[in-house]
């Protein structure tokens, strides 16, 4: 024996040990990364790709850069406040004949549309009388619509040349810029987004209170009984949670209408009189009511999940020296269910901030929530970056809970089940 | 096992083959999708052997524009509004069909002088004209029911709750007529901030009566359920309900606001060709007569209207249900296309505050 091989323990081919037990743990590391790669690939493609292109979407806007190279590099050469003359007038021209030329001028306007309204068909007009346009293009563009010399115009042509922009966050939180570029609230009667976010945490609070107070008894039944009676009562939880959505909310239409079911048994019981029939629908009631309902199995899982293993000798224990019913709860009993009070709360909350499809059909006018409206940017409006500026404020409001949670009660004591 | 693979293997293949010859319409849903599966899709089908897939949209224009941005066309033909359909135009989302390509009507007329003016666009072409007007339900008026649109906005006068559609168009117009100003001012009026105020002002007296209805279904579904006395809608919705279901509606013309609906095809739209055809064939004189024998919506060709009868009941005369019936014509607006295309985001953004706003 030498005197390496005394230092150094050796495998029976005459490897060191070390290297040998490190090549095999990298290959089993190897082979569990390659068992995860697939659901790792998934969601990179189908999840962590598209939230980082919606981020981009929020600040970043090509549709007049990409779109009138001209204008750009004036904007770029000539500091704010310079009169655009002559030459700035050619190259808009140019820029508007190439752009009507490639079928993008509208693009253009929509985007100047964006930030002052009244202005789409300005480009478009331009866009078909562009070839006839003569020099001197200051005047024959006037010409056409005396607004090509306003300077507002102008300054708002400034700001959106400029492809990556905050100007969506600003408008999500009900702010705009004005002509000097300082940051203002926009007029009290276009004000909605502020509110509306405010609406959609408070109605989610409240939600999931009531989910909170509604599962936590129906959770501890279930969590007690004897196992064959509460199987039969966790399907009567489960079966609507393994009900389409869709088919609960237009039930909850059926019951809550001014000529729905519960309207009609309360007249019919001359509980109230046939014109004093209870608005239950198309507000924000009716809003509260179903989504209470479809998210409730959301707090009671969890509950349930925490409170099944608690042994009932705890709180017989403590009661046998000496404390009250309500003491042994609140000292003995409550505590051991936090986990999962934690994990139902969180769950129901962020579920709920992020409805769309109840909200839309019960929820009448005062019952939407900002989800509503970011599916009207994509769906009706098509204006992506506002949507994806309000989408990015939602994720970052909940991130900014999460941590808080953390913070608060810990992640590692939440308990899904 | 294996059987079944090779089985459902095939059940695909013959799927994909099938789908080359399929063509995917979309429309507005409901009563009217089903006068266009009656009067194109199956006549359309039965001449070319090419399967029509009916889809339905609440508004099937910013959809269009929605998959045109998303670089993932899958509409063939979509039935859009006027001021959709100038702007998809404008923004070369569109396939251009243009006049030249349309047939001359069944009388021999060239299709230039035959469709109604202004009805056929480089990009789109215009089937019918449709108007959003109101309709009540009369057992709820004994005594008389609302004739005016004022009398919409007068829930003094006849009480009940008001259905109506989820946004700013035809709503803000409606408002101000019932307001005083007449069908040829409104545009002057709602192009000032004031006159924007005045609608909404307007509309703000009934706000807590108002039930929003999105699809064009929705409409005298609300109106049969009893949730609101009375309802905008596209007059056609009311026709079916009252004339078809038999439902005790009856419409009120003052202050109805019509205008054209058009089929326009999709840059890259999957079956292009096939969807042109289709365009054309639907556009023809005998397709729009037929068209309205299942509902009141009016031809946009001159020649098809000499063809129009009666309803597909075989009693019912659809001249008098028509927008463009002169009966229903005296205080008319015609939708300003130019207006919306201008105005949408800006007005719509305002409505959407006026709606959050408590």
């Amino acid at each position: 024996m030498t005197a390496v091989d005394a230092g150094m323990l050796t495998t029976a081919d005459g490897r060191p040990l070390k290297d040998a037990l490190a090549r095999a743990e990298g290959r089993a590391k190897r082979r569990a990364f390659l068992l995860v790669a697939p659901l790792l690939i998934f969601i990179l493609v189908t999840f962590v790709w598209p939230i980082l292109q919606v981020l981009e979407q929020s600040v970043y806007n090509p549709k007049f850069s990409d779109n009138m190279p001209g204008m750009v590099s004036w904007f770029a050469s000539h500091p704010v406040g310079t009169e655009p003359d002559e030459a700035a007038y050619a190259t808009l021209v140019g820029d508007l004949k190439a752009a009507a030329e490639a079928k993008t001028v509208a693009v253009v306007g929509e985007r100047v549309n964006y930030a002052l309204p009244g202005t789409r068909s300005l480009f478009t007009a331009v866009g078909r009388k562009a070839k006839t346009l003569e020099p001197p293009f200051k005047e024959s563009l006037i010409a056409v619509d005396p607004k090509w010399g306003d300077p507002d115009l102008w300054g708002v042509m400034r700001q959106v040349a400029k492809p990556y922009t905050g100007d969506f966050f600003l408008a999500a939180v009900d702010l705009e810029r004005d002509k000097n570029g300082s940051i203002v609230r926009v007029n009290e009667n276009e004000r909605v987004y502020v509110n509306l976010f405010l609406r959609t945490f408070a109605m989610s609070a409240f939600i999931t209170a009531i989910c909170l107070v509604l599962a936590y008894p129906v959770a501890h039944l279930l969590a007690v009984l004897p196992l064959r009676q509460s199987n039969l009562l966790m399907i009567l939880v489960l079966l609507p949670f393994w009900t389409s959505l869709l088919v609960r909310t237009t039930s909850w239409m059926v019951l809550l209408q001014e000529q729905g079911v519960i309207n009609n048994i309360l007249v019919a019981l001359g509980i109230i009189s046939d014109d004093g029939r209870l608005q239950m629908i198309n507000n924000r009631m009716g809003t509260t009511i179903a989504m209470t309902h479809i998210l409730l199995p959301f707090m009671i899982l969890p509950l349930y999940s925490v409170m099944r293993p608690i042994p009932p000798s705890y709180v017989r224990a403590a009661r046998s020296l000496g404390a009250t019913s309500w003491t042994a709860f609140r000292r003995v009993y409550f505590p051991q269910t936090v986990p999962g009070i934690g994990a139902g709360t969180l769950l129901v909350f962020i579920l709920s901030v992020g409805y769309y499809i109840t909200p839309a059909l019960v929820g009448g006018s005062s019952g939407t929530l900002i989800s509503n409206l970011i599916a009207f940017h994509v769906n009706k409006s098509n204006n992506w970056s506002m949507a994806a500026a309000l989408a990015t404020i939602l994720l970052v409001a909940i991130l900014i809970l999460y941590w808080l949670y953390d913070k608060l009660v810990g992640i590692d004591k939440l308990k899904l089940g | 096992m294996k059987k079944l693979l090779i089985l459902t293997t095939a059940l695909t293949g013959f799927g994909f083959a099938a789908s080359a010859e399929d063509i995917t319409v979309v429309s507005w849903g409901g009563a009217y999708t089903k006068s266009q599966v009656e009067a194109y899709h199956k006549p359309f089908t039965a001449k070319t052997g090419i399967n029509v897939t009916s889809v339905d949209s609440d508004n099937p224009g910013p959809q269009v524009k929605t998959q045109e941005e998303a670089g993932n066309v899958t509409i063939d033909v979509a039935d859009v509004e006027y001021s959709d359909a100038v702007r998809l135009c404008d923004e070369g989302m569109l396939e251009t069909i243009g006049m030249d390509a349309l047939p001359p009507g069944a009388d021999g007329t060239p299709a230039k002088d035959d469709f109604l003016p202004g009805s056929v666009t480089d990009c789109a072409v215009a089937t019918i004209v449709f108007s959003t007007n109101y309709g009540y339900d009369t057992t709820k008026f004994p005594n008389g029911g609302p004739t005016t649109i004022a009398d919409f906005f007068d829930t003094k006068k006849f009480p009940g709750k008001r259905g109506l559609g989820k946004r700013p168009k035809a709503n803000l117009e409606m408002a101000l007529m019932a307001d005083g100003v007449p069908a040829a001012d409104v545009y002057k009026t709602l192009g000032t901030p004031e006159g924007v105020d005045r609608a909404f002002k307007k509309l703000d007296s009934i706000k807590k009566d108002i039930v929003w209805w999105e699809a064009g279904a929705q409409a005298p579904q609300l109106l049969a359920d009893g949730e609101v006395s009375m309802t905008t809608a596209y007059n056609g919705r009311l026709f079916s309900a009252a004339i078809a279901d038999g439902k005790p509606f009856k419409q009120v013309w003052d202050g109805q606001v019509y205008e054209y609906d058009l089929f326009v095809v999709p840059k890259g739209a999957p079956h292009k060709d096939a969807a042109i055809e289709f365009v054309k064939f639907a556009t023809s004189t005998q397709a729009l007569a037929d068209q309205a024998k299942w509902i009141a919506y009016g031809p946009a060709r001159k020649s098809s209207a000499a063809l129009v009868g009666k309803f597909n009941d075989g009693k019912t005369d659809m001249g008098p249900y028509m927008p463009t019936n002169p009966e229903n014509m005296k205080n008319a607006l015609g939708s300003s296309y130019e207006f919306w295309v201008d105005h949408d985001a800006e007005l719509n953004d305002r409505f959407n505050a006026w709606l959050a706003a408590n």
